[in-house]
């Protein structure tokens, strides 16, 4: 990796609720590289999507970004930028595609009008020119007869259509970094690799970053070059994607890759991580994840894992790092024990 | 769309047809007739009753007397008010000018108005003016129309004699100003009547308006807006009130047949000549062929105002033009 073209450290995004505070980003810190691909890992409820909104400072109340950091290229921290400046940024530096292409796009306008919008906000351009731009994008996306389709609405489109405009309206003022929040996950299967080979082939014409965050590893195997993995908040593995996927180190990674489905294997039943993530109101002290572990012992309960060095890049919030010895001795996770196996 | 337009058309002149005839036969069950005060006073000869009866048709069978007024309508004409003593199309004709002028003053003055107090309450929601502003239209929502045209009265036109005490003008020197001096006196007359509807219906508008915007707000397209770079009020104004105004076309149509149909107790308090005035007096005088025409007028606009609304949601929300 190069020079970052984005610095995260130590942020912290909680929430104020009624159930007490929601800790949903707990002191992330990670780079994106120029022009890289990086796949942000992790399922519901890990703090992947908060890490995104934050970066762009979308976080609406009761959620606010407590501490921490998210230096840009420019040498800004964009955590203490002012209204004005956060708001050039948007759409214009850094740009995001969203999961729900139905809900994204406003139903009242063309959606040539809401592609062509963000020129308007940005590029200071004539209606006739953001239009022309907005038309040249959609082509660009590959959306067939660009000029009828942009004088449509949203519901006249196909979801992939509206995937497409989206994506049109992230890259529309070539952006340094791109946010793909699960870009794919609303899609059919056909649908979603032409959209991935989409993005990909649109970085190379570009030149942009691409933070890819989904809980799929089939669309990081696909794209991503270096993998981040979250888990209540907080980074548990880091790593260049063939290391990864080859060692993974943390138990948590280990079980995401078990509970791929392989085709071509036959299978009764999905193997499943036993649990789900812990509230983020009371994380448990000690490692977050040792009630689903199938290794964890007293010094998971009592001490909070580091970021332990593995290798190059490599990196891995979990003791077996230094007492790689325990892996040899498997146990039932704690859940299992305690609920899942009595129901 | 038009041909659409026209079926709504069609059903409308049936359903005011329906309203007219039922309105018809509902007056004349009524007790009395439009000489009661004559048949009553026991000077008058039961001679004199029987030539008035026979002289305005009152003394034949109810079927005929309507298929006479059909025939009327039919011909255009509306028939004789007998309270007016002069023909129906004459009175609605005076009335229907002061309560289009006073309704559509106050209903385009609460629209704009209402939306305005709205999108700056939702800019600031949560704040102290926010809360403030909710209360007070609270507080305007529920108040009734005569009390509040009482207390304008009683403090601006009484106390603090600012504006005239009622009418639409002035009884006297109205007719020797010149067109500069008519507005002005026209606009005098109409200030506090028109600021009492206003500021109740503006409430209403308000109330709804915000409800409406904070719905949105939550929408992803409005998260979308925000990651263009556009600032709030510009997300607000664009992305927000657009999708916010379903409720408040609703609340258009149904305040549509009011701009011919008028307020009654308003222009009651304020000696206002309008249509409300006109036709519920009517009721009371038994005048018949006024009150059917006052209702074959509401009920023209009732329908128009849904047909009005059902327009106005084609135009604002593409989704619903296909229908």
């Amino acid at each position: 990796m190069t020079a970052p073209l984005l610095s995260i450290r130590n942020l912290r995004t909680w929430f104020y609720t009624e159930a007490g505070v929601a800790r949903a980003v707990d002191g992330v810190s990670f780079d994106i590289g120029a022009g890289e691909t990086l796949g942000l890992v992790g399922e519901s409820g890990s703090g992947k999507s908060v890490t995104a909104l934050s970066i762009l400072r979308l976080i609406q109340p009761p959620g606010r970004i407590e501490s921490g950091s998210v230096i840009e290229f420019e040498g800004k921290d964009i955590v203490t930028l002012g209204d004005d400046e956060i708001r050039d940024i948007r759409g214009n530096r850094i740009s995001m595609i969203f999961q729900e292409p139905m809900s994204a796009l406003n139903p009242v306008f063309t959606v040539g009008d809401q592609v062509a919008e963000v020129a308007r906000v940005h590029g200071g351009m004539s209606r006739r020119d953001a239009w022309d731009r907005a038309v040249e994008m959609l082509a660009l996306t590959g959306i067939p007869d660009a000029d009828s389709r942009a004088k449509q609405y949203p519901h006249q489109l196909s979801g992939g259509m509206r995937q497409r405009v989206l994506i049109a309206m992230a890259l529309m003022m070539k952006p340094a970094l791109v946010i793909a929040d699960e870009p794919t996950t609303a899609l059919d299967v056909t649908i979603q690799a032409q959209i991935l080979d989409l993005l990909v082939d649109l970085q190379k014409k570009i030149g942009t970053s691409i933070l890819m965050i989904t809980h799929d590893l089939g669309v990081i195997a696909e794209t991503a070059s270096r993998v981040i993995v979250m888990y209540a908040g907080e980074v548990v593995e880091q790593a260049e994607v063939d290391e990864l996927f080859a060692k993974p180190q943390h138990p948590y990674t280990e079980g995401l890759m078990h509970s791929m489905p392989h085709i071509g294997h036959d299978q009764e039943r999905l193997n499943v991580i036993p649990g789900t993530v812990p509230a983020p109101t009371e994380w448990p002290a000690g490692c977050r994840f040792r009630d689903r572990c199938p290794y964890s012992w007293d010094r998971c309960a009592s001490e909070h894992p580091p970021l332990y060095q593995i290798g190059t890049g490599h990196v891995s919030r979990c003791h077996l790092a230094v007492e790689p010895e325990r892996r040899n001795h498997p146990h039932p996770p704690v859940v299992v024990e305690a609920g899942v196996a009595a129901a | 769309m038009l041909r659409y337009i026209a079926q709504r058309l069609a059903q409308a002149a049936v359903i005011v047809a329906i309203v007219a005839t039922i309105t018809f036969a509902l007056i004349h069950l009524a007790p009395g007739d439009p000489f009661s005060a004559v048949m009553d006073n026991p000077n008058v000869s039961e001679t004199v009753r029987q030539t008035l009866r026979a002289q305005y048709g009152l003394d034949r069978p109810l079927p005929e007397q309507f298929v006479r007024y059909v025939s009327l309508l039919a011909h255009g004409e509306l028939g004789w008010s007998f309270s007016h003593e002069r023909p129906v199309r004459e009175v609605l004709g005076s009335a229907l000018p002061n309560t289009l002028v006073l309704m559509g003053v106050a209903l385009v003055g609460s629209f704009v108005f209402g939306i305005l107090i709205a999108l700056f309450q939702v800019s600031r929601r949560g704040s102290v003016t926010d809360h403030v502003l909710s209360g007070l239209s609270l507080f305007f929502f529920s108040m009734p129309d005569f009390w509040l045209a009482t207390l304008a009265l009683l403090t601006f036109a009484y106390w603090l004699p600012i504006f005239p005490v009622g009418g639409a003008v002035d009884p006297v020197m109205h007719e020797y100003w010149g067109l500069g001096g008519r507005i002005v006196d026209r606009l005098y007359h109409l200030a506090l009547p028109a600021l009492t509807l206003m500021l109740l219906a503006s409430a209403v508008v308000a109330r709804y308006q915000r409800a409406a915007l904070l719905d949105v707000l939550p929408a992803d397209y409005i998260r979308t807006a925000r990651l263009k770079g556009l600032t709030e009020p510009e997300i607000l104004r664009r992305h927000a009130l657009r999708n916010a105004l379903l409720p408040i076309i609703t609340l258009v149509g149904l305040s549509f047949p009011a701009l011919l149909t008028g307020a009654f107790f308003v222009e009651k308090i304020f000696a206002w000549p309008g249509m409300g005035y006109a036709v519920v007096l009517a009721i009371g005088t038994r005048d018949y062929p006024l009150v059917v025409g006052g209702v074959i007028i509401g009920s023209i606009m009732v329908t128009l105002g849904s047909l009005l609304s059902d327009v106005l949601y084609a135009l604002a929300d593409p989704r619903l033009r296909s229908r």
